[in-house]
Parts: structure tokens; sequence; C-alpha cells
């Protein structure tokens, strides 16, 4: 069974945001979803300043069986990509829900609200619903 | 015989070499004129060795392999039959090999003659109006024929057509191919019997439909049974229909893309006509087109006239669309595949789809009866079937990919796995008509005892292969710490 | 002569095992209308007998003419051990290396092949191969728009004196994924592409420069001024180069200092036949930044469950079979056969008989240009350094000439009059070191008396 901490937010494409103390967004990949990638080999991650719309694509997990898009869950400003990923990508496997964070935007709040965010147990349901 | 040979850098020694073979040193006055700025300051390192270390090297490397030649290689969806060692003999005859791919007409016409007669013996087999030959691959005749496609479009002043159709089961070349061609990809579903769904056809189809990628036998292994209605569907959409050639070999002799209604086709000619994969490679994914994409097609052609055989280019076929190699493909596999089709003659291009299937057959009624389950039990196999192992995996926690390296072990090159992607669990078997009726008996044993092992021992099946120059690879870390070429320092062996 | 060993009682066997009644009932589930007969438009079978006899004809109807055309693909000695090992059954009759643990001869000639190209580039990434040197630079110019991130215009400069086929290959293989080729006019008096005539580009976004060394006349671009141009602005640069030649020119890895993005090239001069234009094959290198843009087969070195070297395919996520409409390309095998071909090559030549191949050929390509200079109406059309080819101006149209001599068994050269027609009567000529001071003898005899007999006509 795979972790869903219920302080974080979620989508149906098996992405979680954390909102950070100076209110900007952490996006991250969930434990499912990495699980289901299985051993990360490679992360690309978006650079810093990089203005994207909801559901562009902006960062790939890689794994030697699959490669995923990671879309963006809304528009906004990217402020950082984690930078240990390109060293050490399968921090994702072990920690994806701390050390493996992907990206961090800065995102209006209408933006937010209009992307639908899953509750931990929403999402828990889009994953009994696949199977997972 | 050995498990283990040396990078040849490893036998390199500074000042040994082939030197019988290097011809004469040229007077370093002769290369004055190379600016300085412009030249190489040290040699590359290439390995220095002797041509009998050259030559012992390369043999024990070939010794580490399976091929066609020495083991049954049942390769779903990539035709692995006997390559007549006759093809190879008499396309490398020393005019063939000398000549120059400029050279002039008039010094080529016994090549062109051949090219020729391959063109026009591949639209009859195929039921095409045209051929064309100079696409290197079979992932290069689906661009040429997804290109023409486009380009038919746009020549009618209808270029906003450019959603292309595949189904979900199909090879993953099909949406690489069309998205190459500047396209989008419209999946649709397959039935549970393995055939295209028309009701979701008929509700992706519309005015930006290019047209539709289709593999008849399709890649589930079973004959698409419906392709008249689809080809209606997709026409009345002003689409136009594409074949995927690659399981070709079930049908030669029997059934042409043509008379299905396709309009557009690629075949891998190493599969049907028996060219060698060589590792990997050289292809061969000549295309045939109906009589609305004849002016599309990509040069060069062979033409006939009355002085004899001539290359047709941008001058004869104006709206080509254009030249996908910088020569003319790869000639010497075309040679190979006039040589196979003249070897088989009319009768024989039917024995092969006839054998093919007969052997497809066979096998998988034995290996239904061992135990084994079929993915579409209640269809007839095409020129390959798909087992579906998702039961054992489940009750013996035993994998598709165990079982076939397990099969390396028992001296069989392993099925296609885990492809299609919508069959859980898969084994894609294709044993193709030049095998006897002993080798599918051996191979049905080998599964059986390796499903009796599956059960009583099964770690023995997943830590498999046991007898292999190496265990299974690490995957993980080939990729994470890449190591693609040779270095000496790195490279100590522990 | 199918190759089918069933004998009848195989074939009475197997049918009854499958519950049919016969062969043609496998085909039921196909609708009887779309059922054939005799495909009529095939001949009878020949026996291999008479296929040899039929093939051994028209071989001997084409010949063996005395070859000085260049243009791309080179005729060069090749050791007999090359296709005497290439063709074992081992390499020539195998598959994709999928299957890893039964493949490592396969896995480990390519990657060794990846390692001696990187070297002979010094480039420090090279990919298991392409089809050919045209498809190369066409892959290699949808990889510079993948990879070059500052640049959104996907636009490409290509000079004029890129093989012409190649140009064209680019454009058919990428024009429907939306990008765009600038052609770059080379200067007429010196047939190379002059550095100045970039700066017009120089506040305008370009993703990719090509720079072809030698380029299609044979003579050596400025690669440093060109590299350091791209660089200085973000440009990638993208080498076509010529194998054989790198044994003396300054490798892409080298240009301007710290390198080119891409470097690719036809493989062919190392160790593959003409053989009428393939199979060859084309390699493609490129920075280390860059390898997750490669497209092609990439090999890597691993260990196995029991900690032993071995080989296997990597960096398969970039590929179609999973990447499917996402993947780098479409394409899935390389030139397997050729690989190894050329691998064999290298290895039988070594870094000193590659360089002594170039250096003889480029010294026989001198040869031949001195000896038909000496003719009247033949000259040099560009001065400066050459590799092994060279353009000669005529004082009358090629084409004839050419005609007369190959009716003496001699191929003079490509005439460039329709790719490059501002350039009036001229012929690319090449001599590699198969050609001897005889064979030129014997052109410029030919040459002599076509021309005077032109002359008089």
């Amino acid at each position: 069974m795979s972790q869903v901490p219920a302080d974080l937010k979620y989508t149906a494409s098996h992405e979680w945001i954390r909102t950070l103390a100076d209110g900007t967004l952490e996006i991250g990949i969930t434990d499912h979803a990495q699980h289901s990638l299985g051993d990360l080999v490679f992360v690309e991650v978006p650079q810093a300043g990089r203005q994207v719309k909801a559901g562009e694509s902006c960062a790939v997990v890689e794994s030697v069986k699959a490669a995923s898009d990671v879309y963006a869950p809304f528009a906004g400003e990217v402020i950082a990509g984690n930078p240990a990923l390109a060293d050490a990508p399968e921090t994702v496997n072990s920690d994806c829900y701390g050390a493996g964070w992907l990206y961090r935007m800065r995102v209006a709040a209408e933006a937010l609200a209009a992307a639908g965010l899953l509750s931990a147990a929403q999402y828990q349901k889009v994953q009994d619903a696949e199977g997972g | 015989m050995s498990h283990t040979e040396k990078v040849i850098f490893e036998y390199s020694r500074d000042g040994r070499g082939a030197h019988d073979q290097w011809p004469a040193d040229t007077d370093p006055a002769a290369l004055a004129d190379l600016p300085a700025g412009l030249r190489r300051r040290e040699l590359p390192q290439l390995p220095q060795v002797s041509e009998l270390e050259a030559v012992r090297h390369f043999t024990r490397l070939s010794q580490l392999n399976f091929s066609i030649d020495t083991h049954f290689y049942p390769l779903g969806s990539c035709t692995m039959k006997y390559n007549p060692r006759a093809c190879n003999q008499y396309a490398m005859l020393p005019q063939f090999l000398a000549r120059h791919p400029l050279a002039p007409e008039a010094s080529g016409q016994g090549f062109l003659a051949c090219l020729f007669e391959l063109q026009e013996m591949l639209k009859e087999v195929t039921g095409m109006r045209g051929v064309a030959l100079s696409p290197m691959a079979g992932a290069q005749g689906e661009f040429a024929g997804v290109a023409m496609i486009r380009a038919y479009h746009r020549a009618r002043g209808d270029g906003e057509r450019n959603e292309i159709i595949v189904p979900e089961a199909a090879h993953g070349t099909n949406p690489a191919t069309a998205t190459m061609c500047g396209c989008v990809v419209r999946e649709i579903p397959v039935d549970a019997a393995g055939d295209v769904d028309l009701a979701a056809l008929q509700a992706v189809v519309g005015p930006r439909t290019a047209g539709i990628m289709l593999t008849n036998p399709s890649t589930l292994g079973v004959f698409e049974r419906r392709i008249a209605e689809v080809a209606r569907i997709v026409h009345e959409a002003g689409g136009l229909l594409y074949y995927d050639g690659a399981n070709l070999n079930a049908i030669l002799g029997k059934v042409r893309p043509g008379d299905m209604g396709f309009d557009v086709i690629h075949m891998n000619l190493h599969k049907t006509f028996s060219t060698p994969h060589g590792g990997g490679g050289p292809g061969a994914g000549a295309v045939g087109v109906g009589a609305r994409l004849l002016p599309f097609m990509p040069i060069p052609v062979v033409g006939r006239e009355e002085g004899g055989y001539r290359w047709l280019t941008e001058r004869d076929l104006p709206q080509s669309i254009g030249r996908l190699s910088a020569f003319m493909g790869n000639a010497g596999v075309l040679l190979r595949a006039y040589i196979y089709m003249r070897l088989l003659g009319r009768d024989g291009m039917r024995q092969v789809g006839e054998f093919a299937t007969l052997n497809a057959n066979y096998l998988l009624r034995r290996l239904a009866a061992a135990g084994f389950d079929a993915a579409y039990p209640q269809r007839r196999a095409s020129h390959e079937f798909i087992l579906t192992l998702r039961r054992q995996a489940r009750e013996l926690n035993v994998t598709a990919m165990d079982f076939a390296k397990r099969l390396l072990d028992y001296g069989f090159h392993a099925p296609t796995t885990y492809f299609p992607l919508l069959v859980p669990e898969c084994l894609l078997i294709e044993p193709t008509e030049t095998e006897s009726r002993e080798t599918l008996d051996a191979f049905v044993s080998a599964l059986s005892q390796i499903l009796a092992e599956a059960q009583n021992e099964p770690e023995r099946v997943r830590s498999a292969p046991h007898t292999m120059p190496v265990r299974r690879l690490d995957d993980v870390r080939a990729a994470r710490q890449l190591d693609l070429a040779w270095k000496p320092s790195a490279q100590q062996e522990s | 002569m199918a190759f089918i060993p069933h004998t009848p009682a195989d074939v009475t066997a197997m049918l009854q095992a499958i519950g049919a009644g016969s062969i043609d009932e496998l085909f039921d589930e196909i609708p009887p209308e779309l059922r054939i007969g005799a495909l009529a438009g095939v001949p009878e079978a020949l026996n291999e007998m008479q296929v040899g006899r039929l093939m051994s004809e028209r071989a001997r109807a084409d010949g063996v003419p005395l070859n000085f055309i260049g243009a791309g693909a080179y005729e060069h000695h090749i050791p007999a051990a090359v296709w005497g090992i290439t063709t074992r059954g081992e390499f020539y009759s195998a598959y994709t290396p999928y299957q890893a643990e039964a493949s490592q001869g396969t896995l480990q000639v390519i990657y060794e092949f990846q390692s001696m190209i990187s070297r002979l580039t010094g480039m420090e990434v090279a990919n298991a191969s392409l089809y050919d040197g045209a498809s190369a630079l066409a892959e290699a110019a949808l990889m510079a728009v993948r990879a070059n991130r500052k640049s959104q215009a996907a636009r490409i400069l290509l000079p004029t004196t890129v093989h012409p086929h190649y140009r064209k290959v680019a454009r058919a293989a990428t024009g429907n994924q939306g990008l765009q080729f600038e052609e770059l006019p080379y200067c007429t008096a010196e047939g190379i592409t002059p550095a100045e005539s970039l700066r017009r580009f120089d506040s305008q976004d370009v993703t990719a420069l090509v720079i072809q060394q030698p380029n299609f006349f044979g003579r050596l671009e400025d690669v440093d001024a060109l590299t350091r141009w791209a660089q200085a602005r973000g440009t990638f640069v993208i080498a076509v180069v010529n194998p054989t030649s790198l044994a003396l020119l300054k490798p892409p890895g080298q240009w301007g200092g710290t390198g080119v993005d891409v470097a690719v090239g036809e493989g062919q001069p190392l160790g593959v036949p003409l053989a009428g234009g393939g199979p060859y094959f084309g390699f493609m290198t490129a920075r280390a930044a860059h390898v997750r843009q490669m497209p092609g087969r990439i090999v890597g070195r691993t260990l196995d469950a029991a900690g032993k070297p071995g080989f296997t395919l990597t960096l398969q996520a970039r590929e179609q079979h999973i990447r499917r409409a996402k993947a780098t390309s479409n394409i899935c095998t390389n030139q397997g056969l050729l690989v190894t071909a050329a691998t064999i090559y290298l290895s039988i030549m070594g870094p000193e008989g590659l360089r002594r191949t170039a250096a003889a050929s480029h010294a026989r390509t001198a040869e031949l240009v001195a000896a038909l200079t000496t003719l009247p109406g033949v000259r040099r059309a560009f001065p400066g350094p050459h590799f092994h080819e060279a353009v000669l101006q005529f004082d009358r149209p090629v084409a004839p000439v050419l005609r007369t001599l190959t009716v003496q068994g001699i191929h003079g050269g490509f005439d460039l009059a329709a790719d490059y027609p501002e350039l009036d009567h001229a012929l690319l000529v090449c001599a590699t070191e198969a050609r001897t001071a005889a064979d030129i003898a014997t052109y410029r005899g030919a040459l002599a008396e076509a021309l005077k007999s032109a002359r008089a006509a």
C-alpha cells in the first residue's frame, strides 16, 4: 500500500503539491507513481524563471522501462528545479515526498483555485480505482 | 568455448598492427598543403593489434551470440526465418560490390534490372500500383508512407488533415512515425476478440483524419476480419489506409493488402523476404502505393524505358516526398530480397504464408495442451500468437520475463516479451515456415519443463539464465552510471 | 524452393493436432472474397544453380569500371577478414540484441564501435549507428532542436558546400516537423563557406549551424572560425565528417577549442563496399550532456547479477517502443552488420593504418589533379587545401566526356552540372589509396582522347 500523506494536495496524474511557508508551491510525484515507474535513472527538472501553462509538461522522470512527463498542475512561474536530482535520481524513489521534490512554483491564487486539486482522501480513491 | 572476451583495446600494444594491410607510407611533403591548424595533433587511439588477434577476438565475440544459424529464434513480429546463403553469395559478387552509387546507369543495367524486377514482384504480391525501394528500414518505410499521406492531402488543398489513427496494440513505431510527420496520434481500442472496435473508429474519424495505420494480421496475432468495413469508414471520412507490413509473412500468397483497401504499405524485406537481420540492421522498408499516392513516392525509383533502366528522380516525380537516403537505400539488401524471391517463385510465395501459419497454429495448439493460456483462444493464430502467463505470474510468482530468460538455458532464443503492451505477461511467438516439426516439439518440451520448474523450484527460473556468458544484467546501473565507451583506467575487471 | 522442411507425414500429423482438415482451413477467418489465386506476376522459381547463373550474368554485364567517383562514397581497400567474419552466421543472422544474455557478441561489438568512433571524432558519446550519413544529418538537426533549449526558432543554417543529397534528405525527413533550413552560399572563388557570411545572422535566433569537413568539393572549411562564431552565440554546431579524414584532420571534438555539439558522418569508408549505394551506416557522436536527446540504440557496459561485466542496450526510455509518440525518433534498428564490419576494419587498420590510408588517398588525389590539369581545357576550380577530392573545371560540358570515358570502362567523376549549375562544366574527382599511378595514367590518356574528339565534334 503506497503512502498518501494527509497534509498534501494531489492531482489525478499522480503529482503532489505542498504549500511552503513563503506561499510558494513544491511539486513532486507520489509514492504510487515512483513505485509503478520502478528505479529511476534520470530526472529532468525545469529551470527557474520558466513560465508554464496548466497541463504543460515541465519535468520528465525516467526508469529503465518507462519515461513519464510530469505536468504542471497550474499556470505559474518556476522558481526552482531540484538541483540534487541530476546526480541522484534515486532520491525520488527513496524519499518522494521529501528530498525527492521536483520543482517549485509561484502561482496566483486564482490559478491555484482553478486547478481543482485533490485531497489525500480523494487521491486515494483515484489510486484504488486504478487498482494501485 | 570461452564465456568472456576482453575488450579489444585490452589487446592493444604500441607498435603492433596488421602492417600488411596498410598502404605504403606517404612522403610527408605530399601532406604539406594541409594547414597545421586543420591537422590532427595526435593519432586517434584505435586498437593496435595483429590481424590474427583481431580475427580471434571477433570470432570469439560472434560465438557469444544466438542467431538463426545456430538457434531456434521465435521472436514474435520479427520473422526470424532462414536467411538462404545463396542470397548473400550472389549479392556479394565483386561487380555488385564495386559499383559506385553515382556510377552511370549505362554500366549498371544488370543491377538496375534486378531492382526493377524486385519492384514489379513486390507490386504483384502486395496488390499495389507502385513500389519504391529506397527506405532503409521498416521505420523509414513507415515514415515514407505517412509523409505520402500528408503530401496527398496537401496537394488536394486538404492540409488540415493531421490526425493518424492507430489501434492501441500498435507497434511503438506507428505513433512515433506519426509524430515525425507532424501528425497527432489518436489511439482506438480493440475488442475482446482482437478486432478493431468499429464504434470507436467511427467516433474518431472526421475532417481532420489523415489516415489509419494498421497491421494485418494485427500485433495480436489475429487477422482483422472486418478490414473491408474499416477501409470503408476511413475512406468515407476522407482518410487513407496505411498497412504496416510487419506481419506480411502470414498472408504472403494468400491475401494482398491492396485488395483489402490499403492505399500505402511498407514491407520489411528483412522479415518477409528473408534478408539478414545483421544483429539489428540493415533492414529495408520498401513502400508500395495505390494509384492515389503514385506521384508522391520517395526517390529514386527504377524506371524502364526503351534504352534500358534508369533512376527516376525529382524531375520525373516532381511531387515526390523526396530523398530519404544519400543514394539508393540499402541496395545490397534489395539484391538479397530479389534473389530470395526468384528462388521461391510464385508457388514458394504461397507456401511461405501457408507453412508459417501451419507452424504457428500447431505450436499454439501444443502449448495450450501443455498448460499455457492463449491470449485469444477462440481465434486462429496467424503466423504468430500470444501466450499470457498472467496465471503463472500470479500463482507462482514467475513472470513471462523469467520464462524467457530460462528458455535461453534450454538453447532457444526467447520469444518477444511484454509486447503488445495490452496483454499482461505475454510472450509473442512466431516460429516461421522454415522450422521443422521436431524443432517445434522440442520448444514445447522446453517450455513444459520450465513450467514444471516454475512449480517445483521457481527460484531456478527467476534467476535464469544460468548458462549464458553473463547472468541477468543490471539495467539500472547501466543507465545511472553510463559507460558508453572504453576508458583504460576505469575498466579493471572486478 | 521455400526452404520448408515439412514432410507430407508432418503436415498430416500437424493438421491432425490442430484439428483442421487442410492448410487452407487455417485461413478460414479471412473473408473469402479477399483470397487470391496464383501470383501471375511473379515468375516460376529458379533453383540455386539457375539463380547463380542469372546473377553472375547480370554482374558480368555491369563489369568493374575504373572508378574515380567519390561524392560521399569511397572505394578503399577492405581486408578480407572484415567480411569473412562479418558474414559469420552468428553476426549475420542475429537480431537486435534485446535478450542481452544471448547477444553479448553483438553488444560488445557495438560498445567497441562506440568507443572507436568517440576516439576518432574526439567526442564524448556515440550511438550504435543510424541508417546512413544523410539520415544521420537529418536526425542531428532534430536532435539540435530538442537539445538547444536557448533557441526557439528551429532554424538551421545549411551551407551549400554540404553534400546536395544530404541537404535534400534533411529537408525531406524533417519538413513535417517545422524545421527551417536556410542555405548558405559558398565563395565561388574558393569553394568554402566564409565565416564572414555568418555575420548577417549575428542578432538572429539560429538553432544550429552545419559544417561539412571536408566539404562536398573536397575543400577544407575554416572549421575553427565557423565553430567559434556559433559557440559565441549559443548556436549548436553539427559537424559532418569523413571518418578516414579524421586520421589526418582535426577531430570535431576539438573544433573551435571546445568542440562541436553533434558530429555525424557516413561510415561507409570504414570497411563497407560501395555496393551500389548501401547498406552503409551513419554514425552519430555528441557531447555527453546531450546523450538523452540522441536517437537510436546505445549500448552500455554494466554488471550482471554475479558482478561480472557485461553489455546491454541502455537509455531505452528515449526510444519508440517505450516513448511511442514522444520518442526521440521512430528508428528501431541500427545498421548492426555494417557496424560490425567497421569495428573489425578499424581494429585491423589501427591508428597507423588509417593514417596511411588517409595520407595515400590525399596524395593520390593530388597526383590525379596534377595529371589531369596538364590537359588543355582542364583546370582546378578551387585553390587551397583539400582532402581526397577536388573539383576540376572543364572548358566544355562534362556529360558527353564522361559518357565517352564510360564506354572505355572509366567512371571519371561526378558531374556537378545539376547540383551546382553556376559552376560551368565542373567535375568532382576522387582517387583513394586504391588507385595506382597506372590507373591515373590510364585516366589521363583516355581523357586526353575524349577531349580531343569532343573538340573535333
